[in-house]
């Protein structure tokens, strides 16, 4: 009984889930638009872009690296497909396929970089984020002359992508983002990816212990570039869903949001050290996020109440994780 | 008995440095060979020749009376020569089953819904370890909960199921302690008794004499004995490895002279 009881406590969500019940409640009872069908929807389209980026960016994290430049990435891909087709007339599907071979080309040079150099990626994707948050401003400056991308809407086949990206579904009376459509299509495939499939096993293999993930014979190199590469598609994803979302997009996007997806990710069990972590604790990570950034305006508190909040989640996720990595037994 | 692997005057030189020269040696199915020696005595050496890491630059590997040359590691392996080192090659958080077939998943299904056969790799894992003795609760817990001799197990298990026929072991009980130490001897004799031919490497007389049925002495690249148990006593063993003169030496530098006596009084 007791060692069941311990086994589901030690799984790696179950600590996210219940802080996230937690909170709920409290901005439930507390406030009347978090539980109302307008209030709902907010919440769940603010945790579904955070969501995207974290449940990929887990991933990454259980392999062992960082990324912190995935959120400018997401600024950079909106601004590549909003200048082309704005400012160059040219083809809208065309853009976001340039913009999505920009973003992986990006997470193929930062894995590169960091595994041909040594250098920590928490260093080198700290550059990639320098270079692609000026850039954003200093090229969307020089080519458009303003700071934002003006006109989105009435570029030829806007209509036919905005269904893909930026649609809203009416299920029972509430509004659903499609965002939140692939939020929860992202955790269900990476989740199974993790835990069901070779990959997923490699990705622990080369997060947990890289010389034995060697020894064994996983070609380490590759996991680690794809995982770089599907986290800046992600990064593109995210771009894509808020720029077709509120058809305009700000130069500083992502701006102050480096690190609120790994903040996700370690609040839903993730360690910070790699090798051990889960994509629907991440998913349930980005709720958290999005509730409380939602619930605190709800609540009428002066909003830099989030960054507070979430500094002391993450503290007690981390330690809580810590507590969990001993009982597992790592020894190393 | 069949011998797997036979090392003929085998040697070793990095440039002009010759790190062993003129080893031979067996390593016979449902045996134990022991490898001894100090440091620097040309035990890793003999081990990468072995395992196909390096390739002998004198005397001749031969494999079931065939002659071989290994260029990787993937050679040995596929001749049936796994090596388990110190490391074993084991990822602390993982469950159990998970680094049972790290790197040799067991897959199902298509296209790309192929996915691992995780019930087959947890029933396999289970049926592994308990034929090398091991019975564990419960194969998903994460094998950094394991003690050290248990992980040894694992390894060594790992390495029987995946078509290994003499399996080297590298100082697998220099890092633990009296009680691991002596079950890893026991998972040593299990394998030896289902017919693997099994390489220790040890430093340690006291763990390789109960389990080894060949002994080969090693000191600064050369072969100082190599003998089946009944022309061994433990004592001569020890004495070998030492180094008679060097013994008698250090007795004498230890022994307390007297007078120098210096009790402490309280």
């Amino acid at each position: 009984m007791s060692g069941r009881f311990a086994r589901i406590l030690r799984r790696p969500e179950v600590g996210a889930a219940v802080a996230a019940l937690l909170i709920f409640s409290y901005f439930s009872s507390t406030t009347t638009a978090f539980l109302s069908t307008a209030g709902v929807s907010t919440w769940l389209y603010s945790s579904s872009l955070f969501g995207v980026l974290a449940v990929v960016g887990a991933l990454l994290m259980i392999g062992g690296e960082f990324d912190l430049s995935v959120g400018a990435m997401t600024g950079t891909t909106g601004l590549i497909v909003g200048i082309m087709t704005t400012q160059y007339g040219i083809n809208i599907w065309l853009s976001l396929v340039v913009a999505l071979a920009f973003a992986l080309s990006v997470g193929a040079a930062n894995a590169y970089i960091s595994m041909k150099t040594g250098v920590p990626s928490f260093i080198v994707t700290l550059a990639a984020l320098f270079i692609l948050q000026g850039a954003n401003l200093a090229i969307t400056k020089l080519l458009t002359g303003t700071v934002s991308i003006q006109g989105m809407s009435d570029v030829e086949n806007y209509d036919t992508v905005k269904l893909l990206f930026g649609s809203t579904l009416n299920i029972g009376g509430m509004d659903i983002k499609i965002s939140i459509v692939w939020w929860f299509l992202v955790t269900a495939v990476a989740s199974w990816v993790l835990l069901r499939t070779r990959t997923g096993n490699w990705i622990f293999g080369v997060g947990g212990a890289i010389n034995s993930a060697r020894q064994v014979g996983i070609p380490v190199v590759k996991v680690r570039m794809g995982l770089f590469m599907a986290t800046s598609a992600a990064g593109w994803l995210v771009g894509m869903l808020q720029l077709f979302g509120v058809s305009t997009v700000q130069a500083t996007t992502g701006l102050g949001q480096e690190f609120s997806y790994v903040i996700c990710a370690v609040v839903g069990g993730c360690l910070l050290t790699g090798g051990y972590g889960s994509a629907i604790g991440a998913a349930v990570g980005a709720l958290i996020y999005g509730m409380t950034l939602q619930g605190i305006v709800f609540a009428e508190w002066d909003n830099n109440w989030l960054k507070f909040f979430l500094g002391v989640l993450l503290l007690l996720a981390v330690m809580v994780n810590l507590y969990v990595r001993r009982g597992a037994g790592d020894r190393s | 008995m069949t011998t797997i692997v036979q090392a003929l005057n085998v040697g070793k030189s990095y440039g002009t440095v010759l790190a062993i020269s003129g080893i031979s040696a067996e390593i016979v199915a449902g045996e134990v060979l022991c490898i001894l020696g100090d440091n620097g005595a040309g035990k890793s050496t003999l081990i990468k020749i072995l395992s196909g890491v390096h390739t002998p630059s004198e005397g001749v590997l031969k494999v079931y009376g065939e002659e071989r040359t290994f260029e990787s590691p993937r050679d040995a392996l596929d001749a049936g020569i796994a090596t388990v080192y110190q490391d074993l090659a084991v990822v602390p958080l993982m469950p159990v089953w998970r680094n049972f077939f790290l790197g040799s998943e067991l897959r199902k299904g298509w296209g790309i819904f192929k996915r691992l056969d995780t019930a087959a790799m947890r029933r396999i894992t289970k049926e592994q370890l308990s034929e090398m003795g091991i019975s564990l609760r419960n194969v998903e817990q994460p094998i950094g909960t394991l003690s050290g001799g248990e992980r040894q197990a694992v390894a060594i298990a790992r390495a029987v199921y995946f078509g290994a026929q003499a399996i080297i072991l590298d100082e697998p009980t220099s890092a633990l302690g009296v009680k691991q130490a002596s079950i890893v001897l026991t998972y040593i004799a299990k394998a030896r008794d289902r017919g693997l031919g099994v390489v220790f490497i040890t430093h340690n007389p006291n763990h390789a004499y109960p389990v080894g049925d060949r002994f080969l002495l090693l000191k600064l690249g050369k072969s100082i004995g190599y003998f089946a148990k009944k022309e061994l006593t433990i004592e001569k063993m020890t004495a070998l490895m030492a180094g008679s003169d060097e013994m008698t030496n250090l007795a004498q530098k230890l022994e307390r002279k007297p007078g120098s006596r210096t009790t402490s009084k309280s």
